[in-house]
């Protein structure tokens, strides 16, 4: 197979990790979501997720419209950190390989009883300031990356096309000024 | 929607979680430098896991509406996820892109980080409860919150 060496290398300046293992998890992201919509009707978000558990120990009003959701979306997100530690128990650990999945180099690596684990080396003031910015913000903008992002833009939803580009274009401003700032990682 | 349930309504949804969080470590979304690696443009594979999925997601809420009326464990009717447009979305948006350029994370693949291992995002998991909650309280408390924009930057 002759491949045009200048797309090639256009893909590798864009995509250094390819693309499939993108490709992959997002088609089993929104899977995941259309296996609860097909079933339920719900189009389902993971952010609402705060707002609903808090229902369990804050009487704030505007906790409690989430009374009848709560027990859902703690099942919901519950499966979320199960799934995800299922992928690391096959696919991070080596145990499942496939050649659609490039590992990647960031962060490290540590091992408890045979499985491979990882850890961000993002800073924890990072995590935990943008934390507090990513749940005031999904709450008053109706929704996150899964909510507007996946079921939104799939609805075709204005609002959500629109909430997305607002987002996207503001993370990427504050991402390049952080790493113009010299912050890393 | 009713209070008694049909019995496999929390097994499905548990079951699209744990898709939803598998494909969420594959795509690698769930660590935090290869989003701030997008944002920084120095690989944009993320783009291909949000089109992916809002495809996917896509085609069932073009097509479930059309091939049945209601869904089968709750008898909610399909419909599409569509939200009013107000200037919240903007401000709201703006606020969630500060916490997701200055952090690579957001609610889901937090969730799902803390399932490949990350116990540091724990630091942002609880960010985001402080940050709902602060917005919770506040919200409680103003009865017109329009009225209360300032600082949205």
């Amino acid at each position: 197979m002759v491949a045009d060496p200048v797309a090639l290398q256009l893909a590798a300046e864009l995509f250094p990790n390819g693309i499939s293992r993108y490709a992959v998890g997002g088609l089993l992201v929104g899977l995941g979501a259309v296996v609860i919509y097909v079933g339920t009707g719900i189009p389902a978000g993971a952010s609402t997720f705060l707002e609903s558990t808090l229902s369990y120990v804050s009487e704030q009003s505007r906790f409690q419209q989430y009374v009848a959701s709560r027990d859902w979306r703690v099942v919901f997100t519950l499966g979320i950190v199960l799934g995800a530690l299922a992928f690391a128990a096959t696919v991070q650990s080596g145990v499942v390989t496939t050649s659609l999945y490039e590992p990647g180099t960031t962060g490290e690596l540590y091992e408890i009883g045979g499985v491979t684990l990882w850890t961000t080396d993002v800073q924890a003031w990072r995590l935990l300031v943008g934390g507090v910015f990513v749940g005031i913000g999904t709450r008053i903008g109706k929704g996150c990356t899964s909510g507007h992002g996946v079921c939104g833009v799939g609805s075709a939803s204005k609002t959500s096309l629109v909430g997305v580009l607002t987002f996207l274009t503001v993370a990427i401003v504050t991402a390049q000024l952080v790493a113009a700032l010299g912050v890393s990682p | 929607m009713s209070e008694d349930r049909h019995p496999l309504f929390m097994p499905l949804i548990l079951v699209g979680g744990l898709i939803f969080g598998f494909g969420l470590g594959f795509s690698q979304m769930a660590r935090p430098e290869v989003v701030l690696h997008f944002l920084q443009f120095e690989d944009f594979g993320l783009l291909f896991v949000m089109f992916g999925a809002a495809i996917v997601s896509g085609i069932a809420f073009a097509v479930m509406p059309r091939v049945r009326d209601s869904a089968p464990l709750t008898g909610d009717r399909y419909e599409r996820r569509l939200k009013p447009f107000d200037r919240n979305v903007l401000i709201g948006g703006a606020i969630f892109g500060v916490g997701w350029g200055l952090s690579g994370i957001c609610p889901g693949a937090a969730y799902a980080s803390l399932g490949v291992g990350n116990v540091a995002i724990l630091w942002a998991i609880s960010g985001m409860f402080l940050g709902a909650y602060l917005q919770g309280r506040w919200r409680s408390r103003v009865s017109n919150p329009d009225s209360v924009t300032a600082g949205a930057d």
